[in-house]
């Protein structure tokens, strides 16, 4: 059974394509048939950061209105054999998304996918809500700060209330709370909040904590997936979060505390 | 055989009545008052069954003309629709008209109860407030308390409101309250098990209760209901208000409140927080 996984935030600028570029390669390395849709159209970000941007030809919008196949406009990813790209249209404006052309597409995909990863856009408008409409789950990226949860509680209220799921009365969206940028040490000065602070008031399980890391920027600007990073946190981060939404339950909570260096560690300068 | 289904059920209900006690045989100066008295508060009854109570004139030997006096009621929109007390020959009287009796004995109810608030004042023209005959304890419950008595020389400020007010089940909201939600329980109480986050809103025209932290907004007797409280479990919002009296927390919410569980409630125009007692 095929499912759809809304990555999704309210405000902008907290991680979402970061997190639905490196979740959906993290599915794919587990063996799931996986495709990542970019519903940010006429800001399309997705394909930059999975480094595919010089091979998109079609896009959403030309599947949606009946100009060429889904087949055509998918992209094989470069990095995963089981991944694929459906970009944004860079063109059009976002009212070209319509719901039934969306259902038409992904009913289309489930056929042959087990996992459709949806990057929805920021906000509040009718391209976050075409790509929240149809998901079975969600993931919710916080950032610790009192906007950003602000806006993801808005985001869950949408999610419990407007998805097609609460609107036809089946069980609702699954939930899962990401959050991005994390940062032990300004938590722990009291300048960010904590992951508890973050629940108390969302209330909702929490998937994963992706530390805050310059090695973020330097992935997305290579075009290359956080979760490929050799010897990186933020790549750890992510695949804990694939194994728990695999259902790895056990995996502990990495990266919250502040990590405290060895002493042959502070000696040597290392970071 | 099939059983058939029961076509009837033979119950006691207890059913607020009117009462109007007759304190004289002159019938001229009773319809006159009684006149003067329903255009004051004209609509206020509309085919509402009334009692008719004798034990002021029980000692006279004159029977009034019930037939005249009940189609006298009917066109103030009174019901008349049986008698208590009175002499045997006006309660014959009363039954060859085609009213009903109600028991005349006394009957005392085995455990006293504190005088409960009705919504069917009685109405008795210059009867003294303190002066009313006891009833008979009936099957049929005739509430009566004395604070609550319509005298001609009083005039009731909100006659509609004694009309029975039609019952809506309470808005029971069993998940988180999320920013930029907003619950309106119309014409009833609101009862919230989940979390109410900062932006959301929580309207009920009654009581609201939350069992979680309130973060956000919640409005009781949205139409001016100013017996309408706020219980809340964990007090940490951005405005409470009863009956349009509203309260925000610009400087944070006093010590001694902050998380705590209170109530809040109206006490002429002040909004009392006042923290439960565990």
């Amino acid at each position: 059974m095929s499912k759809v996984i809304v990555v999704t935030s309210g405000k902008g600028g907290v991680g979402k394509t970061t997190t639905s570029a490196s979740f959906s390669s993290g599915l794919a390395l587990r063996g799931n048939k996986t495709v990542v849709i970019d519903f940010d159209v006429g800001l399309r970000n997705l394909d930059l950061i999975m480094g595919c941007e010089r091979r998109v030809v079609y896009d959403i919008i030309n599947v949606i209105n009946g100009e060429v196949t889904l087949k055509q406009a998918l992209i094989k990813d470069k990095n995963c054999d089981n991944l694929y790209i459906l970009p944004a249209s860079q063109t059009r404006d976002k009212d070209a998304l319509n719901l039934e052309g969306v259902e038409r597409i992904l009913n289309e995909l489930k056929e042959s996918f087990d996992c459709i990863v949806c990057d929805s856009p920021a906000g509040i408008e009718s391209g976050a809500f075409t790509a929240m409409y149809f998901a079975d789950e969600a993931l919710v990226v916080t950032n610790p700060e009192v906007s950003s949860v602000r806006d993801s509680d808005r985001i869950l209220g949408i999610l419990a209330a407007k998805s097609k799921r609460a609107v036809d009365g089946l069980d609702p969206v699954k939930e899962h709370l990401l959050i991005t940028r994390y940062d032990p040490k300004r938590v722990e000065a009291g300048e960010m909040l904590s992951v508890t602070d973050i629940q108390e008031i969302l209330r909702i399980p929490l998937i994963g904590v992706i530390p805050e890391s310059e090695s973020v920027l330097q992935a997305s600007n290579a075009g290359t997936p956080a979760i490929h990073l050799d010897k990186s946190d933020v790549a750890e981060a992510y695949r804990d979060v694939v194994g728990r939404f695999m259902g790895d339950e056990r995996l502990p909570m990495r990266f919250v505390t502040v990590e405290k260096k060895s002493f042959l560690k502070r000696l040597l300068g290392g970071r | 055989m099939a059983h058939a289904e029961p076509a009837f059920k033979l119950k006691i209900a207890n059913l607020s009545l009117f009462v109007l006690y007759v304190n004289t045989t002159d019938m001229a100066q009773l319809k006159n008052q009684l006149d003067t008295r329903v255009n004051k508060t004209h609509n206020f009854f509309s085919n509402t069954p009334v009692a008719l109570d004798l034990s002021a004139i029980a000692n006279s030997n004159i029977s009034p003309d019930f037939a005249d006096l009940m189609s006298f009621m009917l066109d103030h929109g009174m019901h008349a629709t049986g008698v208590i007390g009175g002499s045997t020959e006006q309660r014959e009287a009363a039954v060859q008209s085609g009213l009903g009796l109600f028991p005349d004995t006394i009957v005392k109810p085995a455990i006293k109860t504190a005088p409960v608030p009705t919504t069917a004042p009685s109405i008795t023209p210059n009867a003294e407030k303190n002066n009313q005959p006891e009833l008979p304890e009936l099957g049929l419950t005739i509430d009566t308390n004395n604070n609550n008595v319509l005298d001609s020389d009083t005039q009731r400020q909100n006659p509609v409101s004694q009309v029975p007010p039609t019952f809506r089940p309470t808005m029971i909201i069993n998940k988180p309250v999320r920013t930029g939600q907003r619950i309106y329980a119309e014409g009833s109480n609101l009862v919230v098990l989940g979390v109410v986050n900062a932006g959301a809103e929580l309207i009920a025209d009654g009581d609201i209760h939350i069992y979680a932290p309130l973060r956000g907004r919640a409005i009781a007797g949205a139409q001016g209901n100013e017996n309408a409280r706020i219980f809340v479990h964990s007090l940490e919002a951005e405005l409470i208000s009863v009956a349009g009296c509203f309260k925000v927390f610009e400087n944070g919410i006093p010590e001694n409140l902050r998380g705590k569980p209170v109530q809040v409630h109206l006490n002429g125009s002040d909004l009392i927080i006042q923290p439960l007692l565990s």
